[in-house]
């Protein structure tokens, strides 16, 4: 019988030999990790089924990958779905769609109740998107429910999949730092989010997202979480080289990022002070004191 | 003196200075046509008349290229970041002042109209799907994504690519994949390099030389 090495090894050469064409999921440039192998692949791109529902799909992708565009009334900064779950949701430890579906409905510690899928969407459309949630008959939470669906065809339910969410890292040697973090940041990333991460547009058109400041997600979303863009960072960024940050370098630059300003949590009550007792006991610097001014003030 | 001849003196002066600095660096595009007469020959004789560079030959276009990104280059052929026996030698011999002003003349003329783009088949190819879906099976983005839509190029850092010669870029993909060109921010392009197999590279570098850097939505 074939022991388990051999086994991952099997399941990792079925998935290299996938075909340009049938995409997805797999990281390669995890040099820090061992090949993760997935046993779920979404369908290929060019594979979305015709007719009505077939649109409905399209549409959804649209959706994610153009938020702006497809679901204005809902969006609130100049960012996309596609912007934190990468290829379009299919990328395995991007917080995939296909490894969601089948998880909901799940209970929530954020708003303390069950929640179904359609309300874990309207979540990222409320912080992330820091826009408003579309009701969950509305066109533009249909057309992403489809695309979800369709991506997780018969994935199982129920079941945690490898590559869902961003793999959590260990606690970091050392206490996250604002000045290490900054020279990771100079060096790694302002090339594309700019100096101030205020990103970049070309024709209108967001071509690398703000990392923080009006444009951004705001104070209740989860990337404001410093262990959470910490795991996001590691395995993603910068874009193309996902795995090349040491696991320390990753916590220094999310705690960097996250020691800027962005719009309000809109769970916002009396003041800064209020908010942060009801709602960030987690690692975040929301009602900080970082350098001259409490972040959060906004 | 009175106060209207002090300004007139003031006013010569500024002139002679101004006149003197003309002299001291000959202007962008008097590089671009007749060369620095110091080493560096006429840019133009190989990248086109307006800088759209020689198809046949495989000499890409500078012209409507970011500023930030061919000064670099220029520094990189100098300091061999980018060996090149043809590059170097002329940069080389350009001063600091008539890199930044040739280099300005090519980054404001507009991107090259290829006439000879060819619409894409029905069928996605390997090529498109690299170009604008990418390979993330092993992590690597579109190359749109960071050359911007139909390969247009995103100022300052991120170069134009559609419209190259297809010779151009094979040769720029594999200098990086043997590590012959290291001078990419961050090492984004041995990154995307290290994912391509030998057909890939052809692929992309055939589809991209079919499109023209100006069609873009
Ligand atoms: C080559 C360009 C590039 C580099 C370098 C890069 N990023 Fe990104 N980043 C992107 C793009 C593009 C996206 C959006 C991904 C998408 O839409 O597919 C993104 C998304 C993000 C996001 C989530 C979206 C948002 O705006 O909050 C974060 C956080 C992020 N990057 C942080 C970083 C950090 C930290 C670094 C440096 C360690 C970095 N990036 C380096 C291009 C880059
Ligand atoms: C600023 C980054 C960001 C943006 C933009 C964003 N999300 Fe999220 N999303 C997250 C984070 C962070 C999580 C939590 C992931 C985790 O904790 O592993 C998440 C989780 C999810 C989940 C649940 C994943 C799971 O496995 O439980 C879904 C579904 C989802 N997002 C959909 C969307 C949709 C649809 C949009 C666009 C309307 C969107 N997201 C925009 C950051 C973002
Ligand atoms: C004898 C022919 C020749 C002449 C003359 C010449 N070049 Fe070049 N140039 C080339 C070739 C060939 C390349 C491609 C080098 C490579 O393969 O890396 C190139 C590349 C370049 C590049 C890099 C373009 C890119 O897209 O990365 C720049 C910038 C450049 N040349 C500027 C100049 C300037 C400025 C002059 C005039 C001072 C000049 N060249 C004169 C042949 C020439
Ligand atoms: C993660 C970002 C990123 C991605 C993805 C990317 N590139 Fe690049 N590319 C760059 C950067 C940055 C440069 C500029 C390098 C320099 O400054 O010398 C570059 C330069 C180039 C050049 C040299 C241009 C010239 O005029 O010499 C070519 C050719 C090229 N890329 C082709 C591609 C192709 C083909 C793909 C997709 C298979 C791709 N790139 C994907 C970042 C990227």
């Amino acid at each position: 019988m074939m022991n388990s090495k051999q086994l991952l090894l099997g399941l990792s050469m079925i998935a290299l030999s996938q075909a340009v064409m049938a995409d997805s999921t797999q990281r390669a440039h995890a040099v820090t990790e061992p090949i993760v192998t997935k046993p779920y692949l979404p369908p290929p791109k060019d594979t979305m089924p015709k007719g009505e529902f077939g649109d409905m799909v399209r549409l959804g992708k649209q959706v994610f990958t153009e938020t702006g565009k497809y679901a204005p009334k809902y969006v609130g900064n100049k960012l996309n779905c596609v912007n934190c779950h990468l290829d379009a949701g299919r990328l395995a430890n991007s917080a995939p769609l296909w490894a969601a579906w089948g998880k909901y409905p799940a209970y929530r510690g954020k708003n303390k109740m069950v929640n179904t899928m359609e309300e874990r969407i309207q979540g990222c459309f409320t912080y992330s998107m820091n826009g408003s949630a579309p009701p969950a008959d509305s066109q533009e939470l249909k057309a992403l429910m489809s695309y979800a669906y369709w991506l997780a065809e018969g994935a199982p339910t129920g079941v945690d999949l490898p590559g869902r969410g961003y793999p959590k890292l260990d606690e970091p040697e050392n206490k996250p730092d604002y000045q290490r973090g900054e020279q990771v940041f100079v060096n790694n990333c302002a090339l594309c989010h700019g100096d101030k991460g205020e990103g970049r547009k070309q024709n209108g058109k967001v071509v690398f997202p703000s990392l923080w400041g009006d444009d951004s997600f705001n104070w209740g979303a989860g990337m404001h979480r410093v262990n959470t863009a910490a795991a996001f960072i590691h395995a993603n960024m910068p874009l193309g080289k996902g795995g090349s940050l040491t696991e320390q370098q990753a916590w220094d630059v999310a705690y960097y990022v996250n020691s800027h300003e962005r719009p309000q949590d809109p769970r916002f009550k009396e003041n800064v002070k209020t908010t942060k007792e009801a709602y960030h006991q987690h690692q975040c610097n929301y009602g900080e004191k970082i350098g001259k001014s409490v972040l959060g003030k906004r | 003196m009175n106060k209207s001849m002090t300004r007139s003196m003031v006013l010569a002066i500024n002139l002679l200075v101004f006149s003197a600095y003309v002299n001291a660096a000959p202007s962008g595009e008097t590089i671009a046509r007749q060369g620095n007469g110091k080493g560096a020959v006429a840019c133009i004789s190989c990248h086109g008349d307006k800088g759209q560079g020689n198809e046949a030959a495989g000499y890409p276009y500078l012209a409507g290229q970011p500023l930030a990104y061919l000064v670099k280059q220029l520094h990189d052929f100098a300091n061999k970041r980018r060996p090149n026996p043809i590059m170097q030698p002329f940069a080389s011999a350009l001063s600091e002042d008539e890199i930044k002003a040739v280099a300005s003349y090519y980054a404001q003329l507009p991107l090259p109209k290829i006439t000879s783009a060819k619409k894409s088949p029905s069928q996605t190819t390997t090529g498109e799907f690299l170009a604008k879906e990418g390979k993330w099976s092993v992590g690597m983005p579109a190359c749109f994504q960071c050359h911007g839509d139909q390969g247009r190029g995103i100022a300052p850092n991120f170069p134009a690519i559609s419209g190259q010669p297809a010779s151009y870029i094979k040769k720029q993909l594999e200098h990086w994949r043997k590590g012959e060109r290291t001078n990419d921010p961050i090492g984004l392009m041995q990154a995307v390099v290290a994912d391509l197999d030998e057909s890939e590279i052809t692929a992309v570098a055939d589809y991209l030389s079919e499109q023209s850097p100006t069609t873009y939505k």
